[in-house]
This record gives C-alpha cells, structure tokens and sequence, in this order.
C-alpha cells in the first residue's frame, strides 16, 4: 500500500516538486511560504538556495528553466510584486524545463503588511494559476504544474493562502520521477525579449492563453496514475437549487456547509473554463460565487453575461468559513454565544530581543523611526511607540531620503531608518546606495540579529550559511557599507544603551549619511545564551516604572508599585537592569 | 464514528502549541480518521494570541473549527480560554490552563485582565482546570506543562492511555520522552 503522511500544505508542495522531479529551487522566505523551501531541503536531489529577495530567486527558476531542468521559485504575496518584472517577460518566453512559482495569499492578514490577490496579477501578466484545496491537492497540482508548463510552454504560479499553506492533511505519497533534462539550444527569439522578438511572443502567449481556456473545460489532475481521470475542474452535480463556483480553500467551507449543494469546484483559475461555467451555470437555480479576496472569477463570469451572487453577499475582506455560508446562503440563525469583550493579545517582541534595546534609547532621546518589514515593525506599538512608518522590504531608508529632499535636512535630525541585517540584503541596499549617490544625510541603523527572524530563522547572504547547510564566507555589512563610500559606519553591541545614545546623537546631528549597525544575534537561535537570569529586589525598588518602558512581557507591575520577573520567560539579556537607576534588578545565575 | 469531532489550542505564541497540535495529530492518523489541522505561524508566534485547530473523522472537509463547533477546547492560559470559549459547541468541554499571562495591553495598562475567568466559565460551559505550571515544577521541568493539560483533556477523548503514551514518545524529542509521558500521566490520571 502506497506510504500515507500527514502533511503541511507547504510540506506538501515540496513533496510535489520531488516528485516531479524538480532540480532547483530558489526564495526568500515569507510567511506563510517559508516552509516550502525549509522542506525542499530535505531532499538531497534539489538544490535550493536561499536567494537575497524573491526577483533573484525567479530568475534563478528562470535560468535553469532555460537550461533545460524543471525549477521553481516560492514566495509569499507581496514578494511576488518584487518577483513581478521577472515574471511579466518570462511570461513571454515561457519554459523550457517546467516553470513554476508559487505565491501564497494571505487573506486576514495573519503576517503581511497588505491583502492583495495574487490571481488578478497573474492575469495582468497573462500567468496560468493552479489553486489546491488541500495538501493532498497542492501535491498533485505541483506535478501538474510542471506538465502544463512544459505542454504549453508557459510558466505557472500555484497560488495558495496561509490557510492552506500551514493545514495539515493526510497525503499519499509517490516516487519521484525525474524527466531527461530538455535539450538548450540558442533561440534569440524566444529567449531575447527585445521589442522584435517580444512583439511576436505577445500573439504567442494571447494564443496560449485562449488554447489553454479551451483545454481547461477537459483537463485531468495528473497525466498519469490514480488521479488521470479526475477533472481538474470538476463538476459536482447535486441538487440544484444551489450552484457554487469556487476554489482553493473556500471549497471546503462549501462542503462543511452545504455537502448537498452542486459545486463547480476550478482547480485552474485563470484563464477560466468558460464553456464549463456556462453549463454549469445553465443547470442550476441560483449561482454564488465564493472567492476569498478580490471578485476575480466573478468578474469574468459576469462579464459572459451569467446571473451570479458573488461579493455582494460575500466581503473582499479576510478569511471565509462555512458559518458564512450558513447564515448567507441557508439564512441560517447559527445561536452563537457572544465573543467575551477581553483585552487583546498583539505580539510583541521576545523577552531579550535586542531590537527592544535598541528601541528603548530611540525612544528616550525622542526620534521618529522609518521602519521596514521584520520583527522590529512591533515597535510601533505602545509602549515603545518608536517606528512612525512600515511600507515594504527596504522602504525604511529610501522614504528617510524622500522626507530628507521634501523638507530639508533640519527635518530628519529627529528621524532614522531602521532595517534588519536581511531586509538589508533584500533591497535595503539599493536605498542606500542612493542615499549615497543622492547626497542625503540621513542616519540609518540596521538591526542586525544575525538571520532572518519573523520568519523563523533563515539564512542570508550576511550569516556564512546557506539554505543547504554549507559554511560559506559571509557578506560584512560593515565593509558593504564602506564599499558603497559611506564614511561614517559604526557597529556597537545593541545592549550597549549608554554607548548607542552617545553614537545616535552624534549620528543623527552629522551633516552626511551614516550607518549604525546594531549587533546581536536573535535571542531565540539555539546558540544565544544569556548567562543570568534578572530579579527584582523588592527593598531597593523606588517604583518609578522605568524598568517597565521598554515593555519586556516578562516584567510585570505588582499592586503596590513593585514589579515581579516571570523566571521563566526572562532571557537575561539585562535591559530591565540597565534601565534601572536604584540598582534593585540584579542577575543571578540561572 | 460518523460525525467529525473538533478541538480548539488556544494560548499564548511560544508557549508550544504547536507540539501539542503534533501529538494530536499523530493519534488521530494512528486510529484511522481522516485529520485535518490548522494553525498559525509567523507573526503571532511572537506572543500574541494563537488558535490551532485539530478536525478528525470519517471525511474532513474544511480544516478550521467555527465558532459554536468545538467539541474540546484546550487553553493554556486563562485569558485565551475566555477569548475563544463561545467556539464551544453548547455540550463540549473546556480545559483550562490555570495560569495568567498579562497581555501588553494590561501591562501598559491600556486594558484589564479579568477576575474569576473559570468560575465564570463554569457557569456556562463545561469546564476542567488544572494549574499545569505548578504540577509541572513538581515534575522538575517547567516546560512539560503543556502535556499535563493535554492528558487532562485526554480523558474527554476517545483514545486509550497506551495509545496516547506510544505517540508522545513517537513525536517528543527522544531524551524527553520519559519526562513528557509522566507529565500527561499526571493530567489523565489525576
């Protein structure tokens, strides 16, 4: 009997890539797709690599497509924005070993900065899109992926959400079968996208779009084995009074909710099986569309002239569920307890994070922080109240330079830039070669922690270690600093308080761009032990609160002033300490 | 077994959801259901307030738990009991965590944290409580409480004790075994 596993979503897309028999895969990490390649690792006969942003990592894919082996690249929604100008034109050369990127959504924005749907740029760039509703799915549709790229020459993009992406679901798994790498050989036409060569590749991919939409109404989920047969759109005729077109994970809400109900379920969403709708369409009473996000499937069934409901009855906002679909559809009173009204939990930055450190003098000397995307955006909130800004990766130093030539160079002597060591390598680098060649003054400071930390701890250009394990030399930051011709680089240890308020003062009054770099590693990787542990000393304590500024969740105040130290959350990093002026924290050893 | 039954982790980010959501996990595909299971990584990990949910039976469809659903709900601090306790079907039973953690917002003062939690819980739903930190001291090992809860809910669960002792050696780090089995010993047999 075939091996059964319990399987991330993601676990399960890595699985597919080996069976399909992929060689490279190239990405930067992004919650919720990072731990796509965290198991592509496991499989010694894929290389995989984790690139310095999401436009690198594609054109890795896109490389060794060209040479002839089946690749990908994964991403997480906005790193698909970066990733876009690949993308656009490599839609025109299409593939020559499979191509596939995969994108994942994050609709309720569990750890993005936006909601944006990844299908409606995929039709801009004229991308198929596959979409599984379960891990089982996001295996079989990675193969699938990988042929119709080849058959239609074409990159994909497997678009999942966070939903899908961290559910866990039972998989059978197959061998993987590796096909004989495609002849390269020199095809300017295709491969050279200068405006002669893409104008003809632009009545290429119009017609490749129109065949595959004619395809769509037939296609199978896999070539071979136990799903050849299975329509990759499938139709479930049940009763008819009600008709759902949907996809992805609102699929299963649709089953949850309404198991009777005839379904249109699409495993590709663009380009749309229009012959499949219109039938579907004709056979049933009335027809919801359930889409998370944005009315792209709508849209165009609307636009062939088909009677729907669609967002009207259902937000653009947020995660969908079947209790929607019960109150919405069925007109269901579901009885539901009111949610208790209680004090919210945001997160928070650990106990012995440096960044706190390094927030808790900011803040003291009063200084607006641009901020970037990283752990360190959680110092917006109270009660550090210290990042003003938080765009995308590497907008911190670029939007300081931008506030600098609008208002002049008195305006940012109360401002920085702060940026972690791997939003830094990510695009943080361009904004400060402009910095540079621009002539600004501005005073940045990069956080550096030593990986990537909001995502888990990966490896990037600066750590000396690359996704597969090898020790490589590592990219100083210092030195890139300096290399740029910055002259005034200082790096400081970001427990050093006394030391960084000095430096902050000194760099935020000069009349040119520096660099402070911040380091210490992330208190949650294996190799980080404080010493100590701190305690308070009831009898020393004068209950002014300063201990309590930098918000460190392992303190908190008594009823009479005092404070208590929760032993086992406090890391022993000793800000609380530092920040004491009775001397009442002291360490002790652990 | 027809109907799919539905459990709720609810607690704080770092406090091991996650583990628990594994061993879960591991028992129902050990007894043959279909297993779906969902949670949270990222950003929330980082302390804030965290929701796995754990669905097995004949055929899962979706892989969340809605609200009014759950069949158990295991919370590992009281707080987040209260915050997700209205997930509970009417007849489902709550396992709390007796313990506190003081979210930012009642630190900086912005907010309250709540007296009497379980006692006004109990009022409305069925509810089991057990000070996992302080049993898990007495273990010699602070870090096991979360399987202390776990065997306490275990009981409101339809597997057996040798069932459930065979998949936390299967899915814990080998050299705490011992240490995790004795911990939800403690919870399912005390």
């Amino acid at each position: 009997m075939a091996e059964k596993k319990v399987m991330l979503g993601n676990e399960a897309i890595a699985r597919g890539a080996y069976e399909a028999g992929v060689k490279v895969s190239a990405a930067y990490p992004g919650t919720p797709s990072t731990e796509i390649s965290e198991n592509v690792v496991k499989y010694p006969e894929i290389y995989c690599e984790w690139s310095p942003n999401e436009k690198v990592a594609m054109e890795v894919a896109i490389g060794a497509s060209i040479s002839g082996v089946r690749s990908m690249a994964s991403m997480k929604h906005v790193g698909f924005n970066v990733a876009a100008d690949p993308m656009y034109t490599v839609s025109y050369i299409g593939a020559n070993g499979g191509l596939v990127a995969i994108v994942a959504d994050d609709p309720g924005m569990y750890s993005s900065q936006n909601e944006q749907d990844t299908r409606q740029i995929c039709r801009a760039a004229q991308v198929p899109v596959l979409e599984p509703s379960d891990s089982q799915e996001a295996k079989d549709f990675m193969k699938l992926a990988f042929d119709l790229s080849e058959e239609y020459d074409t990159p994909i993009v497997l678009r999942t959400t966070t939903r899908l992406a961290h559910s866990q679901g039972v998989v059978t798994l197959e061998d993987r079968v590796v096909p004989e790498d495609k002849a390269y050989e020199r095809n300017i036409a295709k491969n050279v996208m200068m405006p002669g060569n893409a104008i003809k590749r632009h009545i290429f991919v119009e017609d490749r779009l129109n065949r595959m939409a004619k395809d769509a109404c037939t296609l199978k989920v896999a070539k071979t084995g136990a799903s050849k047969d299975i329509p990759l759109n499938r139709v479930e005729m049940n009763d008819t009074k009600i008709g759902f077109i949907t996809s992805g994970i609102p699929y299963t809400y649709v089953k949850e909710a309404c198991p009777n109900a005839s379904v249109l379920k699409l495993g590709l969403v663009h380009p749309l099986p229009k012959d499949l709708i219109l039938d579907f369409a004709s056979k049933v009473d009335k027809l919801y569309i359930f889409e998370e996000l944005e009315p792209v499937i709508e849209e165009q069934v609307r636009a062939w002239g088909i009677e729907c409901v669609g967002k009207e009855a259902f937000t653009v906002q947020g995660e969908y569920s079947a209790n929607m679909i019960r109150e919405v559809v069925l007109e269901q009173d579901l009885h539901l307890n009111e949610p208790a009204q209680v004090a919210g939990r945001p997160p928070l930055l650990c106990p012995g994070c440096p960044h706190r450190s390094v927030y808790s003098v900011l803040k003291k000397l009063k200084i607006h922080a641009a901020g970037d995307i990283g752990c360190y955006t959680l110092g917006a909130v109270a009660p550090l109240s210290v990042v003003d800004t938080t765009i995308c990766m590497g907008a911190s130093i670029s939007s300081l330079h931008g506030m600098e030539k609008a208002k002049g160079k008195e305006y940012i002597k109360n401002w920085v830039a702060v940026i972690g060591d791997s939003t830094f390598m990510h695009t943080g680098v361009n904004s400060l070669m402009n910095m540079v060649y621009n002539q600004g003054t501005g005073t940045v400071i990069i956080l550096d922690n030593s990986t990537t930390g909001m995502t888990g701890h990966q490896d990037h250009a600066a750590t000396g270690k690359t996704l597969m394990g090898q020790t490589v030399p590592a990219i100083n930051i210092y030195q890139l600093c300096k290399a740029i011709g910055i002259e005034h680089v200082t790096e400081i240890n970001a427990f050093d308080i006394d030391g960084l308020e000095k430096l902050i003062k000194e760099e935020v009054a000069r009349e040119a761009v520096s660099v402070i770099i911040t380091k210490s590693p992330c208190v949650l990787l294996k190799e980080v032990h404080f010493p100590n542990v701190c305690k308070p000393l009831s009898d020393k304590c004068k209950k002014c609160g300063k201990c309590l500024q930098p918000g460190c969740p392992a303190l908190t105040k008594n009823v009479d002033g005092t404070i208590t130290i929760d032993q086992t959350m406090c890391n022993g990093c000793g800000l609380c300490k530092q920040m004491c002026p009775f001397d009442a924290i002291e360490e002790v050893a652990r | 077994m027809t109907e799919t039954k539905n459990i709720m982790i609810v607690g704080v980010g770092g406090q091991g959801t996650l583990l628990t959501s594994r061993i879960l996990g591991g028992i129902m595909i050990k007894g043959g259901y279909d297993v779906k299971l969902s949670e949270v990584h990222g950003m929330s990990q980082r302390g804030g307030s965290v929701v796995t949910y754990v669905r097995y039976g004949e055929k899962v469809a979706e892989p969340i738990v809605e609200e009014g659903q759950a069949d158990v709900l295991i919370a590992f601090e009281r707080l987040e009991a209260l915050r997700y306790a209205h997930f509970l079907k009417p007849d489902g039973v709550l396992i709390v965590n007796d313990h506190r953690m003081d979210p930012i917002t009642v630190v900086t003062g912005a907010a309250e944290y709540p007296e009497n939690i379980i006692e006004n819980l109990s009022k409305t739903y069925k509810v089991y409580s057990i000070n996992a930190a302080e049993e898990a001291l007495k273990l010699g090992n602070s870090r096991v409480f979360n399987n202390i809860v776990l065997g306490l809910a275990a009981k409101y669960m339809d597997f057996t004790k040798e069932e459930w002792l065979e998949v936390i050696a299967a899915t814990v780090p080998p050299k705490t075994i011992e240490i995790n089995q004795k911990a939800f010993l403690v919870g399912y047999e005390g």
